[in-house]
This record gives C-alpha cells, sequence and structure tokens, in this order.
C-alpha cells in the first residue's frame, strides 16, 4: 500500500484535491440538490402527514398539505384490526421474515458464487451466460408467468414458502449487480493469494465478498424490497402461511374500502412503506469500507 | 501431435471445471424459473393459446395482426418509445448526477439523502398521492393551489384529459427512475480510488467536471453499463404508472403503452399466443436500444 503523503479534511479529501471544488460550484450544488430532494421527498411527506390526519382533515376543502390536529388514531384503529384477525398478526409477520431471510439470504449466496467467475474470468460459455442473465432482465414477466406457475406447481410448491422462496434464487438482478462490481477487484489481488494457497471457497469469503459489500448489500436491499411485498397471489392459499403485505391489502380494499377505512389505509400505506426504508437505512450505513476506503490497492 | 479444436475446448472446460461447479446452483434455477420460461414464451408467440386449451400453431399470424391491423398496438408502441426517450436518458442522468452529488456529502447526510431519492421507486402505493394532486375536481391539491391563486378559474381535468396524462406519466415515470440503476451509481462512485484523485490533482485537473469526465466516469465503466440496462428495461416497460393514475385503459388510450397492450391480452382477454408475441417484440426492442446505448457508452472518457 502506497504511504499518503497528502494530509486530509474532516471528508477525507486531500488538500491537493480541495483546489478542484470552489465555493460557489458548492453553493450551486448544494441548493440543487436540496431543492429536487425537496420533490423527491414531497410525496412521502405527503403520506406521514395523512397516516396522521383525522377523518374530517382528509376530506377538507380548500386541502391543507400539512396536518393540523396531528393523531394517532389511524395507527390505533389499524393495531385494533390487527389485533382481531383470525390468523395472529405474529404469524403473518414470521411468514413474511421467514421468506425474506431464506430468500435474501439463499439469492445472495448462490448468486455470488455464480457471478464471481464470469466477471473475473473468461473460459467456455462464460460470455454466452452473461449475455443471457442480461438479456432474461428484459423479458416481460406477464408471458413467462404461466410456464413458471406449471413448474411450480409440479415441483409440489403451492402452498409453501418454496413456492416465493425458490424462484427468487433464480433473480438476476442481484447477480448483474454483484458481477458489475466484481469485475473491478484488482487481478493482482486474487493472484496473490492463490499463490498463499487459498482455495476458491476461501477466496471467495475472505476477499471477493468482504470487498464487493457495497454490491452485495444493495442486492439484499432489492431482494428484501421484492419479497416484502409479496402477497403470494396465485402460490399460497393457505391462510396461516399469507404474507403482512397480503394481510395489509385485505384490511384496506375489497368491501371495507371507502371513506371509513381511509385512515387505517393511509396508516398501513405509511408502516408498509417504513419498514423497507428503516432497513435500507441501517444497511447502508453499515457500507463504510469499500475498496476506495479498505486501502485495497493494485 | 497437434490438437484439434475440441480437444483444446476439452481441455479449456477441464481447467475451468472448478468455475462451471460454482455457476451450477445459480443455473439450475436460472435455467428453470428464467430461461425455459421465456423459451416457452416464445413458442406461445407462434400459437393460438388461451391457457385452458392446448396452443394451437398458427406461424407468424400473431405477429402479422399486431403489426398490420392493430391500431391500439401501434399507438402503444408510439407512446412506449415517446415516454422511453424521456424517462430513459432524464432517468439515467439524474441517476447520475444525484449519486455524484451526494458522493460529495459527508457519510450519514449522504445515506440519508440516497434513501430519499429512492424512496419514489420503492413506494409502489405512493400513485395514490398523485391521484390526489391531481384529482380532477378542485379538491385536487394542484387545481385547489390554482384556484385559490387565481392561475385558472375551473379545474383541469388532469387525469382525462388525453393531453395532460402523458406528461404526467413521464414526469412520474422519472420521479420513480432514481432506482436500482441509482443505487449502482452511489456504490460505484465510491469505489474510484482516492489517490487516482489526488494524482489527477496534481496533473492539473483544474475543476469538478474535468475531474468528472477524466477520473470519475471511465472508473466506474461496469456500472455506467448496468444503469444502462436498468434504465432501458425500466423505461421502455412503464405501464404500471398509467394504470394506477387512470386506470386501464387510459382515456383515448392517451398513454397506453406496450406493457399495457400485453397486460390486456395475457390478463383480461387470456389470448397468452398474442401476448407472448407482444413481449418477444419488446424484448428485441430492447435490446437493440441496448446494443445502441452500449456503443454510446464506450465513448466514455475518451
Amino acid at each position: 500500500m502506497k504511504k499518503n503523503i497528502f494530509k486530509m479534511d474532516i471528508e477525507g479529501r486531500s488538500y491537493a484535491r480541495r483546489n478542484t471544488r470552489s465555493f460557489a460550484g458548492n453553493v450551486v450544488m448544494g441548493v440543487f440538490l436540496a431543492v429536487l430532494g425537496f420533490l423527491f421527498f414531497f410525496p412521502v411527506l405527503f403520506m406521514y402527514n395523512n397516516a396522521l390526519k383525522p377523518l374530517n382533515e382528509m376530506y377538507m376543502f380548500p386541502p391543507k398539505l400539512f396536518v393540523r390536529n396531528a393523531t394517532f388514531d389511524n395507527f390505533l384503529d389499524l393495531f385494533r384490526v390487527l389485533g382481531n384477525t383470525l390468523v395472529p398478526f405474529g404469524r403473518y409477520l414470521f411468514n413474511s421474515l421467514f421468506v425474506v431471510a431464506a430468500g435474501s439470504i439463499g439469492h445472495i449466496m448462490i448468486a455470488s458464487f455464480c457471478a464471481y467467475p464470469l466477471a473475473k474470468y473468461t473460459f467456455p460459455g462464460s460470455k454466452f451466460v452473461s449475455k443471457l442473465i442480461v438479456y432474461s432482465l428484459m423479458f416481460n414477466g406477464t408471458v413467462t408467468a404461466i410456464p413458471n406457475f406449471i413448474t411450480i406447481s409440479k415441483l409440489g410448491l403451492i402452498d409453501s414458502y418454496g413456492a416465493i422462496i425458490i424462484p427468487t434464487f433464480a433473480s438476476t438482478l442481484g447477480l448483474y449487480f454483484m458481477m458489475n462490481f466484481m469485475e473491478q477487484i484488482p487481478d493482482s489481488l486474487l493472484e496473490a493469494a492463490k499463490i498463499d494457497g487459498a482455495n476458491q471457497l476461501k477466496i471467495h469469503f475472505t476477499i471477493v465478498l468482504p470487498l464487493v459489500k457495497p454490491a452485495w448489500v444493495t442486492a439484499f436491499i432489492l431482494i428484501f424490497q421484492s419479497l416484502w411485498s409479496s402477497t403470494g397471489d396465485s402460490f399460497i392459499y393457505k391462510e396461516n402461511l399469507k404474507s403482512v403485505s397480503y394481510m395489509m391489502g385485505q384490511i384496506a380494499s375489497g368491501s371495507s374500502v371507502g371513506i371509513a377505512r381511509a385512515g387505517v389505509l393511509a396508516a398501513a400505506t405509511a408502516i408498509m412503506f417504513t419498514i423497507p426504508a428503516v432497513t435500507f437505512l441501517l444497511m447502508q450505513t453499515n457500507v463504510i469500507n469499500t475498496m476506495a476506503t479498505s486501502g485495497i490497492k493494485e | 501431435m497437434k490438437k484439434t479444436k475440441w480437444q483444446v475446448l476439452w481441455h479449456q472446460i477441464k481447467a475451468n471445471r472448478i468455475f462451471y461447479l460454482m455457476m451450477l446452483p445459480f443455473l439450475i434455477f436460472f435455467v428453470t424459473f428464467a430461461v425455459y420460461p421465456v423459451l416457452k414464451a416464445i413458442f406461445y408467440s407462434f400459437t393460438d393459446y388461451n391457457i385452458l386449451e392446448k396452443p394451437d400453431f398458427i406461424g407468424l399470424k400473431n405477429y402479422a395482426q399486431l403489426i398490420l391491423h392493430d391500431q391500439i398496438f401501434i399507438k402503444a408502441v408510439q407512446n412506449t418509445f415517446i415516454i422511453a426517450l424521456f424517462v430513459g436518458p432524464f432517468g439515467y442522468i439524474l441517476s447520475f448526477l444525484v449519486a455524484w452529488l451526494i458522493n460529495e456529502l459527508p457519510h450519514m447526510l449522504g445515506t440519508i439523502v440516497t434513501i430519499i431519492f429512492y424512496t419514489p421507486s420503492m413506494a409502489g402505493g405512493a400513485m395514490v398521492i398523485f391521484q390526489l394532486l391531481f384529482a380532477n375536481d378542485s379538491n385536487g391539491y394542484v387545481n385547489g393551489w390554482l384556484l385559490k391563486y387565481g392561475f385558472i378559474d375551473s379545474p383541469i381535468y388532469w387525469l382525462s384529459d388525453s393531453k395532460t396524462i402523458l406528461p404526467l406519466v413521464i414526469i412520474i415515470s422519472v420521479w420513480m427512475s432514481l432506482g436500482v440503476g441509482f443505487l449502482s451509481f452511489v456504490a460505484g462512485i465510491k469505489n474510484v480510488q482516492e489517490d487516482q484523485y489526488e494524482a489527477a490533482a496534481i496533473d492539473g485537473i483544474k475543476n469538478r467536471w474535468q475531474e468528472l469526465w477524466f477520473i470519475t466516469l471511465p472508473n466506474m465503466k461496469p456500472q455506467l453499463l448496468f444503469g444502462a440496462v436498468m434504465s432501458i428495461t425500466g423505461s421502455f416497460s412503464v405501464g404500471g404508472v398509467a394504470d394506477a393514475l387512470v386506470g386501464f385503459p387510459s382515456p383515448s388510450y392517451a398513454s397506453h403503452t406496450i406493457v399495457n397492450h400485453l397486460n390486456d391480452y395475457g390478463l383480461i382477454r387470456l389470448e397468452m399466443g398474442r401476448a407472448s408475441a407482444i413481449a418477444v417484440i419488446l424484448f428485441f426492442i430492447m435490446i437493440v436500444s441496448n446494443l445502441l446505448v452500449q456503443k454510446l457508452l464506450r465513448k466514455v472518457g475518451t
């Protein structure tokens, strides 16, 4: 590792590099980001505001953006409904969490083993498989749903967690994402490990995965999101195997939808949105050690 | 003795057997749940298939019907291209720009800002908000404000007027387009090594734009390619936005896209053969756009 001869400022940027940043430029960029950020955050803000509004404020004219008499009634109503479900709420929660955990961990393990050879080596068939993986992202899911349903039912997976978890293993998005980051691992590092006598398995867990942590953390978030919002549609029929998303959807829709349940719907939407968002925050704040900061250099 | 072509190939396969072994578990799932269904769907596209009865082979009739006789499909293709031409490049550049600016922020703040920009693509149900914002009557927030401050005398029918629907769909799609590609940019920029910037600063890089063009962009080519694939698949698959916003079908098919058309045949009319043909056409459109964009991206940093 090269010795760092430059002094760093608070953000870890060298003094030499600071000359490339003008003050005016920083201000313009900051304002741009802030204005744009508000536009992006506004609907989310609106969603939380709505969840806190009492019913009479929700249907007020002229409409008000911000809540005046904030109340947690909507959430209390929601919890009251959740407390009275036929299958206990904890069961739905367990189903969701189990599917999310098994699906995402399984996918990252299986996909990272496939992504690494494709990213770093050329061998007969490697180009073809890479192309296949990219192109598979471009085929519409509606028309593949029927063949997939037939496969899943023939495998006897209907009405089991497997119907949701196992197809997730074949998801190419996370794999392709990891592949792109693995391409940037310096060859010299892998060579050195091989000379030291490390086998592929050891290289995978001690070099490859730690170096592409930002990639697989992101892949985890993507899988988390898609599995969390999965309702199990045509694959799960037993009520005690259904997910939180399904149950929340049931509360908010059906014959009960209308003005009376609008508050509950707003609260349910807010909660269903908050859980992946918080997971994202927790995961991302853990990704500090990237290739750039972990001192690994070619 | 000179080795034949096959012997060389066999030798290469044997030398790399560990890699095949590593790829095997994924490939089993991949072939079962991704490759096989696609091949099956391509087969269906040459058949008349209503899901219940056995598919009936009809050759290219599905394609001919779509291209020659289906006015609405032509409209859908036009709309899809209009949407993709705006949403693809705009979403892509915006994703990169925001990711690049976030990299200048301290870590914790950067993470929070990343989430703020990412949430729209995460919030599937957020469309309700736009329905409230742009509701046709004076109860809609936008109409409410415009009326209050005297810009208009009577409410604008945002969600019924065929002139306003498509722009709204485009705006919302751009707003939702800071998704996976954006995340890969955020992570990719962090991966650029600091000493490269230092060296560049000493070598006479004057401002952040030069630094961006000569150091940052060439260093994150894999992420740029990934982002391009994501924005192509995303911008050509817009369809759900209009569904959630104005319902299906959209008034005078103002925002009818290829995916809407596909879902119409696949999920409502249960003509899977026709739907599969639409999927195959969309597939080829995406592959061609991908090849074009990849060509363009090779010029980056030169």
